[in-house]
């Protein structure tokens, strides 16, 4: 269901439609099931289409954060539009997640 | 202050509700013509306060959640989200950016600071074991001059 590009140690996932507490549910297992190959160092979220993020979303995010920080690896966030940059910024998760160009 | 429409919607503490809210509460203010930003601030403050009924007030199990907002005359938004679920033990506590009671399931503790953030004003009234209501306004219509320049 996710739609992700899984290359050289780097997962992207391009998140798109709404991000609040029931996407949140719903697409954790797969995140988390493919981020368990040991393989795996860099997990980057594409925002680019989503179109609505509240703060169950900051909580997903900070969920993965843990898990890669815990094996060594990181956590990227490619922006995503005026709404859900509002909300990453007011939670200042760009303080601990890299935010890409 | 003349109120010049109200409505008032029930649902179950279903997680796909939280969309329902935030669609309902959209198409309520559209005859004020928000503004895209405060289009987003309203759905995304209705979405904090209705995910806190559902996975808090309720703990995911079956109960009502309401929902009911009045527009006035001047384009005073007043929106109000209920439950009759667990309350809340320290209302004061709560609203702190990053306090929550169930980190262990992944919330940030960021949805009072949200609804702060993007309303003008949040009110909580919450007794433990009887439920919780979040009261919320926002000032939606434009300044008067400026519509008069367009
Ligand atoms: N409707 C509610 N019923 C019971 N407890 C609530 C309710 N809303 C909020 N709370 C309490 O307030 C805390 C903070 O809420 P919030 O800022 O939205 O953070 P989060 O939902 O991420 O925990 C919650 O962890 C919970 O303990
Ligand atoms: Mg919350």
């Amino acid at each position: 269901m996710l739609d992700y590009e899984k290359r050289n140690g780097t997962v992207c996932v391009r998140l798109s439609g709404e991000l609040d507490h029931r996407r949140a549910e719903a697409i954790r297992p797969e995140l988390d099931g493919l981020i368990a190959d040991p393989g795996v160092r860099r997990l980057v979220f594409d925002f680019a289409g989503l179109e609505f993020m509240d703060s169950s979303g900051i909580g997903m995010l900070i969920g993965r954060y843990k898990l890669m920080r815990s094996r060594g690896g990181s956590v990227a966030v490619m922006p995503g539009g005026r709404r859900v940059e509002r909300l990453m910024e007011l939670s200042g998760l760009y303080e601990i997640i890299e935010k890409l160009a | 202050m003349k109120i010049i429409n109200e409505m008032r919607l029930d649902f179950w503490s279903r997680p796909e509700n939280e969309a329902l809210a935030r669609m309902v509460i959209s198409a309520f203010i559209m005859p004020v013509n928000p503004t895209l930003e405060q289009l987003g601030d309203v759905k995304t403050a209705v979405s904090e306060a209705v995910t806190n009924a559902i996975v808090h007030g309720y703990r995911e199990a079956k109960g009502l959640v309401r929902l009911r907002a009045s527009l006035d005359e001047a384009g005073g938004l007043s929106v109000e989200i209920a439950d009759k679920g667990r309350g809340i033990e320290d209302v004061d506590k709560a609203r702190r950016p990053f306090f929550t009671t169930m980190e262990d399931s992944e919330r940030s503790g960021m949805g009072f600071t949200v609804m702060e953030s993007f309303m003008d004003q949040v009110e909580v009234i919450s007794q433990l074991n009887s439920g919780t209501i979040v009261r919320m306004t926002k000032r939606l219509a434009p300044a008067p001059v400026l519509a008069r320049e367009a």
